[in-house]
């Protein structure tokens, strides 16, 4: 733990990270779990019987914490919720049919890792072609790809609905990741040139003079030395797309449905109110992918939130 | 060598070879020109892409040819952005100077219209400006308070200190929640009955509290909300910027007696404020598209309907499709206005220093 997020990033004894103690981990656990406790309230009531999830004063802890809570907060975990999330009885008294989120599920991670990966090929390729071979005009290309990123993506949607019904598109798989490619790609280019820009021309320069191919240099030189910015390009792609909501709903059909358009209508109809537990569970499922990424990635998302402006 | 060369200068325009590109966009022109007026437009819509892609293949033989490798590398990457985003915008560009409906087969051209009519007709102007200042008073609460809660999180992790990594992580997850999930979850939170909020200040005052029932409890509603999920992003900026700070101006600093107060506008601020600019621009351009935490929370009740919810309500459920794209149109204005502003502020202030 000496030396984790800060040391692997290159911050290293010369940055103002100073040590700390216990007492600072104890301060600092106890604003965290205050702000933590919105999104422990939703795991928590993922577990909570159908019942509980309404009851004035609402029950808040799973255990009693050795009497420490007093009993009519607590309530009995359960299991039945995470399975009611695929199949459950749509009528009263109907049987359990089979709700398709198994299929929603697989249509988020695919459409999210499909898009984050492309434009991390596209868009590294095109980072590379602007740190080493500037084109006329270089900067003004690089200028127009960050205003994509800048301009609302409302203003886009009008025209892409139309392109995508004309076309044939909407509905399908190849629009909503192409759609979301192009949402990753101006982030994505500006890391990456400024993580191959910051790389040492040297070996680059020796691996030419001895002959080897432009192709060559890019995926035995250079590609290896930006390990690390690719997993912060991907973290931060990944959270942004992952949760995207507005263009999949109004571009995605039955097949295609993400997870967090289903969720809407998974509580929102049937017109007996919200299903809290239901909707719980759902998200508790939806967050696990995309925690334990960004947990095992996290040494990275501090560089990469900043579009690489920190240098070393 | 030199027949090589000779070959490779720009071909004549009536040169039938692989790589005269001027041919292809000839060939191109005519070819879109004849099929949009000619064919239905689903039919069209692909001849013209082939079209393009036979430029495409021009440019791309051209560019091998001569060792333009950094136009090759860079192409898919512009392809993707040209269909998906600049298309896009110009076709909406277009669009908002016709009257259009995307349920009708009528199109008619009416100049600028649409932004006359959205900007000075009785009915629409009253609500595009309602949303406008509505979105102005939400931008200022939600970057406010994210700007600060971010910033004092950030000051927090900014030691190294036993168990960081998994306290960091805690304050991350917001961001990484669904915004249907959290927002629905808000509501309940907020809810006059069941709610905790409700709870809690119920049995203190003793008398029925409704957060979302004036102006003043939605507004604070949503700003909260928002502002919960998107701190940790300020606070990511401005930790990579309180980190990068070399330690050995502290040290100095200490030497020369200097107060903390100063030691942070002298030392820490000059290093964390391109940072802070980035995120202030960042924040203020997702503030200004903020629309789905008011569609869960109030559904643009109490008067808190914002520019982009108006948008999806005028163009997606309205189906005025051209009127929707003159005020994307504005608010795309708006945003670069909003852009240029930042960059010229921020430049001018390192110049200054």
């Amino acid at each position: 733990m000496a030396e984790s997020i800060l040391g692997k990033l290159g911050f290293g004894r010369a940055s103002g990270v100073d040590k700390a103690g216990w007492g600072r981990t104890l301060g600092v656990a106890i604003v965290a779990f205050i702000y933590f406790l919105p999104v422990l309230f939703i795991i928590f009531t993922a577990f909570k019987p159908q019942g509980d999830a309404l009851l004035v004063p609402p029950t808040l802890s799973p255990t009693s914490l050795f009497g420490l809570i007093p009993d009519h907060f607590v309530f009995k975990p359960t299991l039945e919720n995470f399975g009611s999330v695929f199949s459950r009885s749509m009528t009263p008294d109907g049987a359990p049919e089979a709700t398709g989120f198994d299929r929603y599920f697989f249509n988020s991670i695919f459409i999210a890792s499909a898009s984050v990966l492309l434009a991390l090929v596209i868009g590294t390729l095109a980072a590379f072609g602007f740190s080493r071979y500037p084109l006329k005009g270089n900067d003004t290309y690089l200028f127009i790809i960050l205003t994509t990123r800048m301009l609302p993506a409302i203003v886009v949607i009008i025209p892409v609905i139309l392109m995508f019904r004309v076309v044939g598109l909407s509905g399908s798989y190849l629009g909503i990741i192409m759609l979301y490619t192009a949402f990753n790609l101006a982030f994505t280019i500006w890391m990456m040139k400024s993580f191959f820009d910051e790389l040492s021309p040297d070996v680059e320069d020796a691996a030419r003079i001895d002959g080897s191919s432009g192709m060559r240099v890019f995926f035995k030189i250079c590609l290896p030395q930006v390990i690390a910015g690719l997993a912060a390009t991907f973290v931060f792609g990944l959270i942004l797309t992952w949760n995207e909501f507005l263009f999949a709903l109004l571009l995605s059909g039955p097949d295609t449905r993400t997870v967090p358009v289903a969720m809407n209508q998974a509580v929102s109809s049937g017109g007996r109110g919200t299903d809290w537990t239901l909707l719980a569970a759902i998200e508790t499922l939806f967050l696990v992918p995309v925690f334990l990424v960004t947990f095992f990635l996290q040494n990275h998302l501090l560089r990469g939130v900043t579009f690489g402006t920190v240098k070393r | 060598m030199t027949a090589v060369s000779s070959t490779l200068l720009t071909p004549r325009l009536t040169a039938v070879v692989a790589h005269n590109w001027k041919l292809a966009i000839a060939v191109a022109v005519v070819v879109s020109a004849i099929s949009m007026a000619g064919l239905p437009a689903a039919v069209s819509f692909w001849v013209v892409g082939a079209a393009a892609a036979l430029v495409a293949a021009a440019f791309t033989v051209n560019a091998y040819r001569r060792h333009y490798f950094g136009a090759l590398l860079v192409a898919p990457a512009i392809a993707v952005l040209f269909v998906m985003n600049i298309f896009p915008l110009l076709w909406s560009l277009g669009l908002s100077f016709f009257a259009y409906q995307a349920n009708q087969q009528t199109i008619r051209f009416v100049g600028l219209g649409n932004y006359v009519r959205i900007l000075t007709n009785d009915l629409a102007a009253h609500a595009t400006w309602g949303a406008l200042i509505n979105t102005a008073m939400f931008v200022v609460f939600t970057v406010s308070a994210q700007m600060i809660v971010g910033f004092l999180l950030a000051i927090l992790f900014a030691k190294q200190f036993p168990l960081r990594k998994y306290l960091l992580i805690l304050v991350l997850t917001p961001m990484m929640l669904s915004v249907v999930a959290s927002g629905v979850f808000f509501t309940y939170y907020y809810d006059p009955t069941f709610g905790i909020l409700s709870y809690v200040i119920n049995s203190i005052s003793g008398n029925q509290f409704i957060l979302m029932s004036n102006k003043v409890g939605a507004v604070a509603g949503i700003v909260f909300a928002d502002a919960w999920m998107w701190s940790p992003f300020v606070m990511l900026l401005v930790l990579a910027g309180l980190v990068s700070v070399p330690k050995y101006l502290y040290e100095a600093a200490a030497i020369d007696r200097i107060s903390s107060w100063r030691q942070f506008w002298m030392i820490t601020f000059p290093y964390i404020r391109g940072l802070l600019m980035l995120a202030l621009l960042f924040r203020t351009i997702e503030a200004f598209k903020l629309a789905d935490l008011v569609i869960l929370l109030t559904k643009g009740g109490n008067d808190t309907l914002t520019i982009s919810y108006h948008l999806i309500r005028i163009a997606n459920e309205q189906n005025k499709t051209s009127e929707g794209a003159a005020i994307s149109y504005l608010m795309l204005f708006m945003v670069i206005v909003l852009t240029n502003l930042y960059l010229y502020l921020a430049n001018r202030r390192t110049k200054g220093a």
